[in-house]
Parts: structure tokens; C-alpha cells; sequence
């Protein structure tokens, strides 16, 4: 399969009102990120978070492509999908501070977050747990008779993992309403791609399923949203899945705290030309003055800052929550799941961090 | 008004009717669309339903799981079939760590209706990777359902009531049972309640908590002790397993004082041994005697005939327990 970079040329001037929105969406990503790592640093956002610094094109590219209906799902690494996608910045961050006014009520942090009012269907803390959800979710487009279309977004080392292997040979034999977007940052956590696969194009894989397969430059966000528009379109029309690696790099360790001996510096470095924002500022060169280019930050710093705002003044989820959301019913104390919460949750009050004599334990 | 028919039958005369009633209710699985399944359970439904709604797939139940669980998140209520309950161990992660805990992480964003239907249990030397009863695993995963028959009635009621249920249920149905026949009502509407058990048998001397296939060798060792020895034992069937009828459970150590539990599942780290923990904690003092538990030795099933009516627990065995429960305790 061939591939190469795609040219810096200015873009065309039909391509340019697209251009700013994917710069746009881009920069939001950026600071939300930056934002993250700031005050994950600090303290004030608990787990373990994964930045997609350095990945924005493949987001803002492809989910500029869907509709609010069509579905995805996302990795551990799925900040800028979801924002893409069209989720609240505030209501993220305060589920990343883990409050109840978080997106998942603090309940899933930002490993877990998900927004099904935009057909989000979650990150997941499972390299590979998307496949078969998007194969799922395309499935039940086509069984109810909608022209909705479902993403699944994932990293190399997922192609390593069966289920790949089983969800891209059954939306293929079903020829399913799906897109499957590869972002090959060539580092599977803190393994290269090269310890971990003999091939150099992941997407010949695909291939093997008789899925069409293409390879774009992921840091150009333009080409990676004109190649998800004809595999969307595809889907649409009912042609079947396409699957589309977006070859890009990592610039950010792992999770937040990675101290990344398994790389050089100099090999980040190397990449600092490829950042998908530079790209595109210089591509729309003429196009976008230094002081609109600004005004794209300024608004996406001031938007992170009110959303900081907002989880900050979002309190935690009260402890009674932890006993609830397991079960659809389990709210409702005549049933029998609502009933055993009860239990639950009596069982373990005199244990709560506020209760006179606190400690842990299960105790029916 | 009741009809005879076998487990296998009422099962299908669920599905049909879920169905029918509801056009968002679709079945997966290997072998089932052209085939009809291995015990028949699935015979006839494509002709009325067609290939989109029931669907032949790949032996990838990784895959499997994970469509279902897709799928129930975006609109359906997908039935997936397992073949053999043991294969479940292919597609764990889809249900461990996608079905049962999506809604909760998600802040009930979503709910999961999957019904994973899961044919279990001993039966004709089918060996070590064919005969499992897995149900222990699943009670301890929250967020999951998992429920049981004993019966064609109960085949059918609790079928439609996991198709029904907003919340990813497990369904366990044993080989052996499928050809059994059984009474059933003809009512369209009959649904026997998640989380509810039955008393199928009174009795005041002993109880044997039970479900699947072992409530039926619970009432033939209840039969045979009541006709020989005059001892009147009561048999609980549990029916579903998560959520645990615990009432029901209690009530019948009130009634009775003497308990055992019996299941085909391997004993250690069974259901069982949560149901006597919870004896133990709130019903000790209505025990005259220490709980008796029976299940399954703790090897996987042989192959030879002799080997494997060894080593589950059958009507004789079951019969022995309450003896002794009884004897001991008078």
C-alpha cells in the first residue's frame, strides 16, 4: 500500500470555511488537553488520564463527518473524540474532577466518559473493547432501518487483540453500517509498533476480512476528514465498512507522569514539524491572520476556564450514589434490585468516611 | 387453560412471541438460522421472522457479546445464543467488563437489554469443556442478571422476562432439560418475575434450596423420603440467581430449620456457599442444624459414564443430606 505526506500546500479555496472548523476543533482539543495535564499535575483529577496530544487531526477530521445521530466509540485515549463528537467541555471536565455534575455523575472519569445524547458511546479502559460495540451499534442502525453510521475509534496495539480480528470479519460479512479509524501513533502504552507487529501498514490487515482499506496522513486534519467522508458515505448508502489508518504520532508519554524511558527525546522532537495544528495554521497561510489564529486560543482557553470553573463548583457525588446505577430498577425500592441497594447501602453507612466510627468492610 | 410441551418448545414459543411483540427483539448465535440449534430450540424462526432477525454468525463469540452488548446500547434487544455455556469464556471481557458495567460507569446513560442464552450442565459424557454450570461467576459480577428454569414453565417465563428486562440477563438452560415436557400456560402474557423464587414443594422437617436442573432431583429425593420415611421436606426453586430471593430464603429456614442447598455447579466458591453465608448471618437462630451444602466436586467432568454420575449430586445424595439433617437434629 502506498502512501506519503500530504503536500503543505495552501488549501484549495473551496476548502477553507473547512479548514478553520477543523483548526478550530483542534485548538479546543489542545487546551482542554493542556488544561487536563495541568491540573491532573496539580492534583485535583484523580485516576489515570491519557492525552491525545499531537492526534487532534484524526478527531476533529473524522467526526466533522458525522452526524449527531451516527455513533462512535472511543479508547482510553478519547478526550478529543468526544469533544468532536459534540460533547459539553464543562460537562467533561467536571466528570474528569469527578463530580456530579460530570458527564458519566463521577461514576466513570476519563478512562469511562461517555455522551449518548451525541451517540457517544464511551471511551473504553479496554484496548479493543470499542469493536464490538460499533459493530453492534451498526447492526441495530440497519435492523431498525436508519442511515446512521457508527465509528469505532482505536490504536495499533488493538489490531494485536481478537476481538479486532472477529469485528472486522463480521462487519465485513454483514457489510455494516461501520468506519473503523486506526490512530497509529506507533506506541501500543510504551511498546513500539515495531516490537509489536512484523508488518509496517497495519492496514493491510484489513484486507484479510475483504474490508477496503485506506492509509491517510493523520496529522493532516483535511485529508483525514475527505477520506472518512467517502468511507462514511459508503456506510451511508449501505456499501459496507471501510477501514482508514491515519498514520500519526504520540507526543505526549502514555498517561500523564509517564516518565517515557522506552524513547529519546530526540525522537519526539523530531515530530514537534508534524503537530497537526502547525500543519493546518500554515496550509490556510494568507487565509488566517496571526490575530484570528490567536482568537481560535483565546476562545478555547477561555472555554476550558469556565468549565474548570464550573467542576470546581460541581460537588462530588453523595456516598448513597455508590449503591445505585448497577441495574436499570435498582432506584426504585420495590424492586428487587432497588431493595437489595437498600441493603446495600444500610450495610455500609456506619463504614462511610462521615459516619461516627468509619472503616471498610462488607457487612450484609 | 395449560398445555403439555417440552422445555426446547416453550423456549421457542418465547421467542416467538417476544418477537412478535416486539420488532426491536432480534437472535444471533452459530448454527441457529438454518440448523435450528443444537437441541431444536430455535426450529422454524427464520421462516417467520427472517434471516436479518435471526442470524447465523462466525464462531467469534467475542464478537458475538460484543455486537449484543452494541447493539442493546443503540436500540435492540438483541438474543445472543452461546452454544455451549462454556464457550461464555471467549467473550468475557465483553461481558465483564462492557455488559455488566456500562450503565453504571456511564452514570445511567444507557441501559444493556441482553439476553445471553447459555445451554449448561452435565450431560452423555459431553467432557470437561462441554458440562460446566458457571452461574457462580456472573452472581458476582454486578450488574448482571442471571436466572435459571427448572421447568418448561419456567423456560418460557423467564425467557420473556429477560427479553424484557432493561438489564443484561443471563439465561441458563440445562442440556439435559430441553426435551423435557411440562406443563405451560397458554396465556401470551406469562411472565414468572426477575428475582422471585417458588416454593414448589411444602414441607416442615427440612428444605432443600435448589434451581435448575437439581430442583427436579430435589422433588424425587423429597417424593422418595415422604413415601419411605416419613420425613416432609420443602423444596425452594430459586429460579433466578441474581438478584437472590433472600425473603424467600429466610422465610423458608423459619419454616423448616434444617437447609441444604444443592446445585450441579462445583460446590466450592458456588451459589451455595453465598446462601449459606447469608443463613449464617441473619437465620442462625432458626437453625437446628449446620447447613448442608452439595454441589459439584471441585475437578472438571470426566468422561467416563461412571466417573462423571460420580461426581455431581443426584436425588440419592440429595435424599441423604435432609436424612441426616433430620436425624441429627431431632
Amino acid at each position: 500500500m502506498t502512501y506519503t505526506l500530504a503536500p503543505a500546500a495552501p488549501l484549495a479555496e473551496g476548502e477553507i470555511a473547512l479548514g478553520k472548523t477543523l483548526l478550530q476543533m483542534m485548538v479546543r482539543i489542545r487546551a482542554l488537553e493542556e488544561g487536563i495535564e495541568r491540573h491532573f499535575l496539580a492534583g485535583e483529577i484523580p485516576g489515570f488520564a491519557h492525552l491525545s496530544i499531537g492526534q487532534e487531526a484524526v478527531a476533529a477530521g473524522v467526526c466533522a463527518a458525522l452526524r449527531r445521530d451516527d455513533y462512535i466509540a472511543s479508547t482510553h485515549r478519547g478526550h478529543g473524540h468526544t469533544l468532536a463528537k459534540g460533547a459539553a467541555m464543562k460537562a467533561m471536565v467536571a466528570e474528569l474532577f469527578a463530580r456530579s455534575d460530570g458527564m458519566c455523575r463521577g461514576k466513570g472519569g476519563s478512562m469511562h466518559i461517555a455522551d449518548f445524547s451525541i451517540g457517544m458511546l464511551g471511551a473504553n479502559g479496554v484496548v479493543a473493547g470499542g469493536f464490538g460495540l460499533v459493530a453492534g451499534a451498526a447492526l441495530a442502525a440497519r435492523l431498525r432501518k436508519t442511515d446512521q453510521v457508527a465509528v469505532c475509534f482505536f490504536g495499533d496495539g488493538a489490531t494485536n487483540r481478537g476481538p479486532f480480528h472477529e469485528n472486522l470479519n463480521l462487519a465485513a460479512i454483514w457489510d455494516l453500517p461501520a468506519l473503523f479509524v486506526l490512530e497509529n501513533n506507533r506506541y501500543a502504552s510504551t511498546t513500539s509498533t515495531a516490537e509489536t507487529m512484523k508488518i509496517e501498514d497495519v492496514a493491510i490487515r484489513a484486507d484479510g476480512y475483504g474490508m477496503p482499506a485506506r492509509i491517510v496522513d493523520g496529522f493532516d486534519a483535511v485529508a483525514v476528514h475527505h477520506a472518512a467522508l467517502d468511507a462514511i458515505g459508503r456506510a451511508r448508502r449501505g456499501a459496507g465498512p471501510t477501514f482508514i489508518e491515519c498514520k500519526t504520532y504520540r507526543v505526549r508519554g502514555h498517561y500523564i507522569g509517564d516518565p517515557e524511558r522506552y524513547r529519546t527525546k530526540d525522537e519526539v522532537e523530531a515530530h514537534k514539524s508534524d503537530d497537526p495544528i502547525v500543519r493546518l495554521q500554515a496550509r490556510l497561510a494568507g487565509e488566517l491572520s496571526q490575530g484570528e489564529f490567536e482568537a481560535l486560543w483565546d476562545a478555547a482557553k477561555s472555554e476550558f476556564a469556565e468549565a474548570l470553573s464550573f467542576a470546581r463548583a460541581s460537588a462530588p457525588p453523595e456516598t448513597g450514589e455508590a449503591f445505585r446505577g448497577a441495574y436499570a430498577g435498582d432506584r426504585d425500592p420495590e424492586t428487587p434490585h432497588g431493595a437489595f441497594a437498600l441493603r446495600e447501602e444500610a450495610s455500609f453507612a456506619p463504614f462511610f468516611s462521615d459516619a461516627p466510627s468509619a472503616g471498610t468492610g462488607s457487612v450484609h | 387453560m395449560a398445555r403439555t410441551i417440552s422445555f426446547s418448545e416453550a423456549t421457542l414459543e418465547a421467542m416467538r412471541e417476544e418477537m412478535r411483540r416486539d420488532p426491536t427483539v432480534f437472535l444471533m448465535g452459530e448454527d441457529i438460522a438454518k440448523q435450528g440449534g443444537i437441541f431444536g430450540q430455535f426450529k422454524g424462526l427464520p421462516d417467520e421472522f427472517g434471516l436479518e432477525r435471526v442470524r447465523d454468525t462466525p464462531i467469534s463469540e467475542a464478537a458475538l457479546v460484543g455486537a449484543g452488548v452494541g447493539a442493546a446500547l443503540a436500540g435492540t434487544r438483541p438474543v445472543v445464543d452461546m452454544h455451549f455455556a462454556d464457550f461464555i469464556t471467549c467473550s468475557m471481557d465483553e461481558l465483564v467488563n462492557q455488559a455488566a458495567k456500562l450503565r453504571y460507569m456511564f452514570g445511567e446513560q444507557c441501559t444493556v437489554p441482553l439476553t445471553l442464552r447459555a445451554p449448561d450442565g452435565i450431560t452423555k459424557s459431553a467432557g470437561a469443556q462441554h458440562s460446566q454450570s458457571l452461574e457462580s461467576w456472573f452472581v458476582h459480577t454486578p450488574g448482571l442478571e442471571v436466572v435459571i428454569p427448572a421447568s418448561a414453565r419456567d423456560a418460557k417465563g423467564l425467557l420473556k422476562s429477560a427479553i424484557r428486562s432493561d438489564n443484561p440477563t443471563l439465561y441458563f438452560e440445562h442440556k439435559s432439560l430441553f426435551p423435557r415436557k411440562g406443563e405451560v400456560p397458554d396465556d401470551d402474557d406469562f411472565l414468572i418475575p426477575i428475582g422471585k423464587a417458588e416454593t414448589v414443594r411444602d414441607g416442615r422437617d427440612a428444605v432443600v434450596i435448589t434451581y435448575g436442573i437439581t430442583v427436579g432431583r430435589a422433588l424425587e429425593a423429597a417424593e422418595q423420603l415422604a413415601r419411605d420415611e416419613r420425613i416432609d421436606v420443602r423444596v425452594v426453586n430459586l429460579r433466578t440467581i441474581w438478584p437472590l430471593d433472600y425473603d424467600a430464603i429466610a422465610d423458608a429456614v423459619a419454616a423448616t430449620h434444617r437447609v441444604a442447598i444443592a446445585h450441579e455447579a462445583v460446590r466450592v466458591g458456588g451459589v451455595g456457599g453465598e446462601i449459606a453465608a447469608f443463613i449464617a448471618e441473619h437465620c442462625f437462630d432458626d437453625l437446628d442444624a449446620p447447613v448442608v451444602r452439595l454441589g459439584a466436586a471441585h475437578v472438571p467432568t470426566p468422561f467416563a459414564p461412571n466417573l462423571q454420575e460420580a461426581m455431581y449430586p443426584r436425588a440419592p445424595a440429595i435424599a441423604a443430606a435432609c436424612r441426616d439433617l433430620v436425624r441429627k437434629s431431632r
